[in-house]
């Protein structure tokens, strides 16, 4: 195991989760679930270069992107439950009202 | 093992400590005390404003500062743009008090996330890392996307909310991978550790110019540059007009601040790469702000319009890499503050009175108010660039910028943007002072409004007739980036 295994494992993992907030065209749940994607493959980054460059700074970093990914979902969710009591809804295509 | 801990000085980071304690203490107040202490948690958030400006100016010692292993820094820009910051908090708590009143918005925690929005975007401008920049960022951008649907029985303000949040976390997880590849590139997340790797190594490698530039990408979504504006227009029309008001100033005043710090501290040797990237977005930010906002009828989108045609001026003062272009660009953001906080609080003195957001609802205000109607024209003026405001200072002093750096053909484009955009600047106008009354506009402006619009309109006045004291000081709080 290189390096560049752990890196393309993350870009895979990055690109995924771009091209899941982009194509979905279903659910805002899939959205959320890509973003938690997208910081994964941060973390995985970080850690394969703090192991590769023998230096701890980029495991720190996971751990606060850790916390704040908890937090963020948190918050995502409660903004969602807002938005579907509302339209009663979760469908990206009819998150619509807003336009001109 | 022996840990070595850094040097630690908690003074310098007093401001953001005390303003932790507010939040901290405002959170349990609402909880305990609910529904009657409602007028005086807004008078503690304030109180608590004024107190950190004032143990700021108590801080201000020349030399500059870092602590925390140099992931804090406290030196002149930070300074400057944290009173820009409180400047930027207080004044729409000021004006929105009424209106949030009015719709049953003001328990504690809208003063609470205010708060800590306000802590957020100070931990970015004293950023010394890349770290606490994602950890200010995220801070800052939470408590906003809470704001943006806080008026949560209503459609537009949830839907605000989730699209602010979606497209926010999309360039929080842009900027965290840029990060990750410019720490493997270089081995460190302080700036200035970034900027030594970057010296040292014989050839810039392409992980380090992906990194930066998706670094770039977020910071330019935070500002809402084209074309990474498309969240602006639908956030600024859902959101309340309080924390419209809001977000249209404060987070554009801290993505500016990491704008020049990680360009010029962390990425200042890449500049080559960086300018031509940021001047052809600067362009399209220009194009977009400017004939976007033609079409629209809604003040609060068309606003969102202007503000990203502004953003287009500020990113051309930042490209110019010289000490001109960095004085024009917090020359020119003091100048947007007072603007649009000026032309926000007249949206929101009309939404008192229950008129709508609408463009055609103002005809006639000219006849009914005249000093208000003078007031907004004064800021659309303003905003057009017509001297002798301050509008027009500022984009001149950009210019002159962009003309020293030898970006001629980059001046000459943002000056047809500029008369572009003067158009729907000056439609408001005439729609204020030449169209028949349809309103009978008699609503009562409270104090608070009338410092907000006093303070805004004697500025932009004030600093467009005499602009040397604040032109000073911007080149003071940039004189040591480069």
């Amino acid at each position: 195991m290189s390096l560049h295994h752990f890196l393309i494992l993350g870009a895979v993992l990055f690109t995924t989760g771009v091209f899941g907030i982009f194509l979905n065209r279903r659910n805002v749940i899939i959205i959320l679930m890509s973003i938690e994607l997208i910081l994964l493959s941060v973390n995985i980054n970080f850690v394969a270069f703090s192991h590769y460059n023998n230096d701890v700074t980029g495991q720190i970093f996971t751990f606060f992107v850790l916390a704040v990914a908890a937090a963020e979902a948190a918050i995502g969710l409660a903004i969602l439950v807002a938005f579907f009591r509302n339209r009663a809804t979760i469908d990206v295509e009819r998150i619509d009202t807003l336009k001109g | 093992m022996a840990v070595q801990l850094p040097e630690m000085n908690l003074v310098l980071l007093s401001p953001e400590i005390l303003l932790s304690l507010v939040a901290m203490g405002l959170l349990l107040m609402s909880a305990w005390t609910g529904k009657e202490s409602r007028g005086v948690i807004g008078m503690i958030t304030l109180s608590g404003i004024v107190l950190a400006a004032v143990v700021l100016a108590g801080l201000s010692s020349a030399t500059p500062s870092i602590t925390l292993g140099g992931h804090f820094v406290d030196d002149r820009l930070a300074r400057a743009m944290k009173w820009l910051l409180l400047i930027a908090t207080a004044f729409p708590l000021l004006m929105s008090r009424d209106y949030l009143a009015q719709r049953g918005l003001d328990s504690g925690e809208y003063y609470v996330l205010t708060v800590t929005a306000l802590i957020g975007a100070m931990a970015m401008v004293s950023a010394g890392s890349f770290l606490v920049l994602y950890l200010g960022l995220e801070l800052m951008s939470l408590s906003i996307y809470v704001l943006a649907a806080y008026d949560r029985d209503h459609l537009p303000s949830s839907e605000a909310g989730l699209k602010y949040f979606i497209l926010g976390s999309l360039a929080s997880g842009i900027l965290l991978y840029g990060v990750s590849l410019v720490y493997g590139a270089t081995g460190s997340t302080v700036f200035t550790g970034v900027a030594q790797a970057i010296k040292a190594a014989e050839h810039i490698s392409p992980v380090l110019l992906l990194g930066a530039a998706l670094v770039v990408m977020a910071i330019s979504f935070k500002v809402a540059a084209a074309p990474f504006h498309m969240w602006a227009p639908d956030v600024y029309e859902g959101a309340p007009t309080s924390v419209t008001a809001f977000i249209a100033v404060m987070p554009k005043v801290a993505a500016f601040t990491v704008f020049f710090r990680v360009l010029l501290e962390a990425f200042g040797a890449l500049q080559g790469h960086w300018a031509p990237m940021l001047q052809l977005m600067a362009v399209v930010t220009l194009a977009v702000g400017s004939l976007g906002a033609i079409a629209q009828s809604n003040i609060k989108r068309l606003l969102a319009y202007s503000s990203i045609g502004h953003v287009g001026f500020l990113l051309i003062g930042l490209t110019t890499g010289n000490q001109l272009g960095h004085q024009s660009v917090i020359f020119y953001l003091t100048t947007y503050l007072f603007m649009s906080f000026g032309a926000f609080c007249v949206v929101l003195v009309l939404n008192r009175q229950g008129i709508g957001d609408q463009i055609g609802d103002y005809a006639g205000l000219a006849k009914k108010r005249p000093l208000l109607a003078f007031v907004m024209a004064m800021f659309m003026f303003s905003m057009a660039g017509i001297p002798p405001l301050a509008g027009f200072i500022a984009k001149l002093y950009v210019l002159m910028a962009a003309v020293k750096a030898g970006l001629l053909g980059l001046a000459v484009i943002s000056v047809i943007f500029a008369a572009i955009g003067a158009f729907y600047y000056l439609r408001i106008v005439k729609i204020i002072y030449f169209e028949a009354a349809e309103q009978s506009f008699s609503m009562e402006l409270s104090v608070s409004h009338r410092i907000v619009l006093g303070v805004s309109a004697i500025l932009v006045l004030v600093l467009g007739i005499f602009p040397g004291k604040l032109l000073d000081w911007s080149l003071a709080s940039v004189q040591a980036l480069l």
